[in-house]
């Protein structure tokens, strides 16, 4: 588990590196990376605080990750999360944190 | 590289800006008018547990119980060993603490009257998302507050068994600080990544405590002569196969049983404490019946996708998961394992061994959360209450002279600080920190009774866990580091081993299986009366010293 870092869509803001709970991110060039992907949680903070939506989560394929991807855009209260399926399909599920969970 | 020096001087001091910190300082500010410095290792937004959210409230006295409910129904799930009096005076603050959390921001399901929702009487439904940055963005507004994050404390200054301050380094720039206190506050978190985990590949820290909290605290307060006590009811959770997401939501947010390959519930037959829980399924796999699952199949598509939503607000990988596999919970079981073992005290006993004001046996240093022992299941909000509860009692505490510093103790330890960085010393073929890591976790797992061995251990085992933690001790000390990012892993390794000698002499002394699973003795495998005693220990003359305390009721 862990992320990938677009550096073409990174704005280079910083923001992610600064919200990591390991510390894992930095930049270079102006551009966010995570050099050690291996220590990532997984909590996807960075992916939430990131607003370029360069920030992409995924499931190793050690613990049976087929691929997919998970990103999310923040709109104040809202966010926006998508699934990108392994065969190209998209699933997207917006939560908005007035509401609570069902369960 | 040059290791630059920086003294600094508060008056409460808490290290760790996680749950328990964080509510420490802002309780702090409300009562006095003294400075709160937080010192945390990244960055307080989102640090700690609580990073990626937390699926609810899990320990909230719902209508018509009582505080006492909560405490007899903990001491029932954790075999009698818990301290009646802290259990007690957390449990009366939860409600309180509830309170203050929503008034922050916090979103909690309320009913046409304006209750809260419960999801059986000791939860409420929440969405807690962004429970972490509402507690931040609290403790940032508030001027008496002071932070001093990416900053990593690594060692007490203890004077005439009084705490007067601590070491810390910063991990972004070589700079050692020394900071001295009124009054110190240890909410550092439990302890991850001492055991093997269920991914020792690349996915090693896909674990469900966080692998950032790495058992300072403990480390510390041991190496300071603190007594500790429970170490060895280490705490194994089950979990969602792979993501190693929560359970809960499932099997009390749509009733999902615990079944077996065959179909069959099991979990009656195996008790319903926490430990048996997890007990019974690993019983279940190894007596061929596996795997196990959450029956999930037959739930209707509006909770499946209710599901999903909750999930994302907590784990978010298990939605990945169910979505690019197309295996969602309606249509197909949901497999579930047991974790590597931790030591957080959030949940069982594990910790400091504290007074009613968490203060710890080093004067004017208390604990709260997940370091401080002796309160199981205080989660989140049993966590505030300590925090609460401790920061008053500084409050008080803080009128005694402030402290001094030693100026050649500070001398060595930046000597002995500035040698880690020494580049010239690696040479092809020494060890590293993260080889040194993974043999340290290995040996817990087959030794100490981690994941393959199904969390079985005996005196022999142990025995040999205990030398071959010893000889890691030993090869750390060799350790380089080529910048301050490496000198905090090195730290945190040495925490580790630390932790895991103190862990094998509890798990030692502790002769009987009290709790499955979570401290399971091969070789004594029934409970023995006579044991319903804290173990308790504390380091002497360079040994762990164990202690065994009668137990205290509320």
């Amino acid at each position: 588990m862990s992320i990938k870092i677009s550096a073409q869509q990174c704005i280079g803001c910083g923001q992610c590196a600064e919200v990591c709970p390991g510390s894992l991110i930095v930049l270079r060039d102006s551009k966010a990376a995570i050099p050690r992907p291996e220590r990532c949680w997984g909590c996807a903070s960075c992916v939430k605080e990131c607003p370029a939506g360069a920030i992409l989560f995924y499931l190793g394929t050690d613990m049976g990750g087929q691929g997919g991807t998970l990103s999310v855009r923040r709109e104040r209260h809202l966010l926006h999360w998508t699934v990108s399926k392994p065969d190209g399909g998209r699933v997207s599920i917006t939560l908005d944190s007035r509401d609570s969970n069902k369960y | 590289m040059n290791l630059q020096m920086k003294m600094l001087d508060t008056d409460f001091l808490i290290i760790g800006g996680g749950t328990a910190g964080c509510y420490a300082a802002l309780t702090f500010a409300e009562q006095a008018a003294g400075r709160v410095l937080i010192v945390e290792k990244a960055r307080i937004k989102r640090s700690g547990c609580l990073a990626a959210g937390v699926n609810a409230i899990n320990a909230y006295i719902g209508q018509g119980k009582t505080p006492q409910d909560y405490v007899e129904y903990v001491r029932a799930d954790a075999a009698g060993i818990v301290r009646g009096d802290l259990l007690l005076s957390m449990a009366e603050g939860l409600n309180r603490v509830t309170r203050k959390i929503e008034s922050l921001g916090l979103t909690i399901l309320k009913d046409e009257n304006g209750d809260y929702v419960s999801r059986g009487w000791r939860n409420i439904k929440i969405n807690g998302e962004n429970i972490k940055p509402i507690l931040a963005e609290a403790v940032k507004k508030q001027p008496q507050i002071s932070l001093l994050e990416r900053v990593q404390v690594f060692e007490y200054i203890v004077r005439d068994g009084r705490m007067t301050g601590i070491y810390a380094v910063s991990i972004e720039e070589p700079l050692l600080y020394v900071i001295t206190a009124k009054a110190v506050l240890c909410a550092t978190g439990g302890a991850a990544g001492v055991y093997k985990p269920n991914h020792p590949g690349f996915s090693r820290h896909k674990m469900w405590y966080s692998p950032f909290n790495t058992g300072a605290g403990y480390a510390m307060g041991i190496l300071a002569g603190a007594e500790m006590t429970s170490l060895e009811m280490r705490f194994i959770a089950l979990r969602c196969k792979d993501t190693i997401a929560p359970t809960g939501t499932l099997a009390q947010g749509v009733g999902a049983k615990q079944i077996n390959a065959l179909g069959a519930v099991y979990e009656q037959k195996y008790g319903i404490t926490t430990a048996q829980r997890v007990y019974g399924t690993i019983r279940e796999n190894s007596e061929g019946r596996g795997p196990c699952y959450l029956r999930t199949v037959g739930i209707t598509a509006e909770q499946d996708t209710e599901l999903q939503k909750a999930y994302l607000n907590m784990a978010p990988s298990q939605t990945l998961r169910w979505l690019e596999s197309g295996l969602t919970p309606s249509v197909h079981n949901v497999e579930i394992e047991g974790t590597e073992p931790y030591i957080v005290g959030g949940h069982t006993a594990s910790g400091y061994w504290v007074d009613l004001h968490r203060e710890t046996t080093i004067r004017g240093l208390f604990a709260a959360g997940d370091v401080a022992g002796g309160c199981p299941q205080k989660y989140v909000t049993g966590a505030f209450v300590e925090g609460e509860i401790a920061a008053k009692a500084a409050v008080h505490y803080m009128s005694d002279p402030p402290p001094f510093m030693d100026q050649q103790q500070t001398a060595g330890k930046h000597r002995s600080l500035s040698a880690l960085l020494n580049l010239n010393r690696i040479s092809p073929g020494s060890d590293t920190t993260d080889a040194l890591e993974e043999e340290m976790q290995s040996v817990m797992d087959q030794y100490a009774g981690g994941i393959s061995v199904h969390y079985q251990s005996s005196a022999e085992s142990l025995h040999i866990a205990a030398g071959k933690i010893q000889a890691l001790e030993r090869r750390s000390v060799a350790l380089t580091a080529r910048d301050m990012q490496e000198i905090g892993y090195i730290l945190e390794l040495r925490e580790r081993l630390t932790l895991c000698r103190a862990l094998i002499a509890h798990m030692n002394a502790r002769c009987e299986t009290r709790w499955p699973v979570f401290c399971e003795r091969s070789d004594f495998p029934d409970q023995r009366p006579e044991l319903a005693k804290y173990i308790n220990s504390q380091l002497e003359n360079g040994g762990i010293k164990i202690v065994m305390r009668e137990l205290i009721n509320e």
